[in-house]
C-alpha cells in the first residue's frame, strides 16, 4: 500500500499539470477568437472573387486563347506536388496526426508516381524529413498567424513549378475549420485548375479588358486565395483542436485528483483504525 | 434621384468598407472610371490610385487601392483590391520613403533590378501619398 506522502505528492503533481492545461486552454480560446475573426474577414473577398472568376470564365469560354493558359494544362500526373499544412506546436489532440495519416495514405495511393512534398509547420517537417520522403521545401514558424505574404510566397512557387513542368499536379492537404469541435482533413486539387466553362454569364457584362486576358490574371490570384484560405482555416482549426484537447485534459485531471483524494482518505482512515486497534489491544494486554 | 448604390471594398484579409454611396470613382487599369447608380454591368481590372466616393450626405471620402478587380452592377459596386487602405491608415512618411527609394532604383538601375516590381512599389507609394495629401488638406 502506498504511503500517504506518496499519494499527496501524486495529487500535487496532477494539480500542477492541470494548471498548465487550463492555462493552455485559455490561451487557445483567446487565439481561436482572433483566428476565427480572420477567417470570417477573409470570406467576403473569396466569395466575390469566386463569383467574378465564374463570370469571367463563362464570358471567356469559346475563346481559344483560354486553352493556352498554362495553369489549365492537364498533363498525365507523373510528378505530384503535395502541400501539407500542419502546426508548429503539438498538444492539439489529433490535429497533426490525422493530417499526417492522411498524407501517408495519399503517398501510398500514389506510390506509382513521384510525390514531392511542400511542408508547412514543424510537425510535418519533423515527421517527413526523418522518413524517406521527397521534400521540395519546408516552412516553419507561421502556422499560428499566417499572413498574406506567406501565402503569396507559396502560391508563386507552386505556379512557377507547375508552369515549368516540374510537377504535373498540385494538391493541398490541410485541416478545415468546420466548427470549434470538429476539424476536417481536406484534400484539394489546386493545379491544373478546373474552370467550368460552358456556363452562360449571369449578366451581360461590359469588359474593360478582354475576358481571356482577365482570366489569365485572375487564375493566379485565385490560387493565392485558396492557399490563404487554407492557412487561415488551418490556424483556426489548430487553436480549436488545442482548446478541445486541453479542456478534456483539464477535466481528466480533475477526475484523477478526485479519485486520488478518495483513495488518500481511505488510506488515512485505515491507518487511524489500525493505530486505534494497536492502542486498544496494547491496553487490554496490560490488564 | 436614381436608385441606390452600395459600395463594397474587400481585400483578401478583410472587408474594408460597405456603404451606401451616391457615386464612386475607381482607378481602372486603363484610366479612371466614374460610376453612378444604374450603371451597366461591367467588369474591370484595377490599377493603383485613389478611390473616391460620395456618401449620401454629400461627404467625399478617399481610400487608396492597388491592383485587383471591380465588378459593377446597377445597384452595387464590388471592389476586390489586392491592397486597400483607409486614409487614416496611411503612413505618409513611410510612403514618401518608399517613393524615393523606388525612384532611386529606377533612375540608377542595377543589373539585377526587377523593373516591374520597382514600378509597382512606385505606383503604390504614389497612390498612398495622393490619398494622404487629400486627407491632410481637409
Amino acid at each position: 500500500m502506498p504511503s500517504l506522502i506518496d499519494i499527496r505528492r501524486r495529487i500535487r503533481s496532477v494539480k500542477n499539470t492541470q494548471q498548465i492545461t487550463k492555462a493552455m486552454k485559455m490561451v487557445a480560446t483567446a487565439r481561436l477568437r482572433r483566428a476565427q475573426e480572420r477567417v470570417i474577414n477573409a470570406r467576403p473577398y473569396s466569395r466575390m472573387a469566386g463569383e467574378i472568376l465564374r463570370n469571367v470564365a463563362a464570358a471567356a469560354a469559346g475563346d481559344e486563347r483560354v486553352g493556352e493558359n498554362p495553369l489549365l494544362a492537364v498533363r498525365e500526373e507523373k510528378r505530384i506536388q503535395l502541400i501539407l499544412v500542419t502546426s508548429d506546436r503539438g498538444l492539439a489532440g489529433g490535429f497533426n496526426s490525422n493530417l499526417i495519416k492522411a498524407a501517408q495514405g495519399f503517398l501510398a495511393e500514389h506510390a506509382g508516381q513521384q510525390v514531392e512534398m511542400e511542408l508547412y509547420g514543424r510537425k510535418a517537417r519533423d515527421f517527413f524529413t526523418r522518413r524517406a520522403a521527397k521534400v521540395s521545401g519546408e516552412v516553419t514558424g507561421i502556422s499560428q498567424a499566417p499572413t498574406l505574404a506567406d501565402a503569396k510566397a507559396l502560391a508563386d512557387k507552386m505556379i512557377e513549378r507547375f508552369k515549368n513542368e516540374e510537377v504535373d499536379a498540385v494538391y493541398l492537404l490541410y485541416n478545415e475549420f468546420k466548427s470549434v469541435l470538429t476539424q476536417k482533413v481536406t484534400l484539394k486539387k489546386m493545379l491544373p485548375m478546373a474552370v467550368q466553362a460552358g456556363g452562360t454569364p449571369q449578366r451581360d457584362y461590359i469588359f474593360e479588358q478582354p475576358p481571356a486576358e482577365m482570366l489569365g490574371r485572375l487564375l493566379p490570384n485565385y490560387i493565392l486565395l485558396q492557399i490563404l484560405e487554407a492557412f487561415l482555416e488551418s490556424a483556426a482549426a489548430e487553436h480549436a483542436a488545442r482548446m478541445t484537447a486541453m479542456d478534456a485534459a483539464s477535466t481528466n485531471a480533475n477526475d484523477v485528483i478526485n479519485k486520488l483524494t478518495l483513495y488518500m482518505n481511505r488510506v488515512r482512515q485505515a491507518t487511524i483504525t489500525r493505530e486505534i486497534i494497536e492502542v486498544v489491544s496494547g491496553a487490554s494486554a496490560l490488564e | 434621384m436614381a436608385g441606390q448604390l452600395t459600395l463594397e471594398v474587400a481585400t483578401p484579409e478583410r472587408l474594408l468598407l460597405k456603404e451606401q454611396v451616391k457615386g464612386v470613382t475607381v482607378p481602372g487599369l486603363d484610366g479612371e472610371l466614374g460610376i453612378l447608380p444604374e450603371h451597366a454591368p461591367l467588369l474591370s481590372e484595377l490599377g493603383c490610385g485613389p478611390l473616391s466616393f460620395e456618401l449620401e450626405n454629400g461627404q467625399k471620402k478617399y481610400i487608396s487601392i492597388c491592383g485587383g478587380y471591380v465588378e459593377v452592377l446597377p445597384d452595387h459596386v464590388r471592389v476586390l483590391a489586392a491592397q486597400a487602405e483607409n486614409a487614416s491608415e496611411i503612413d505618409a512618411k513611410r510612403a514618401e520613403v518608399a517613393l524615393q527609394r523606388a525612384n532611386e532604383r529606377l533612375l540608377h538601375p542595377t543589373a539585377d533590378l526587377d523593373v516591374a516590381r520597382a514600378l509597382n512599389s512606385l505606383k503604390r507609394a504614389q497612390a498612398r501619398l495622393s490619398v494622404a495629401k487629400i486627407a491632410a488638406g481637409k
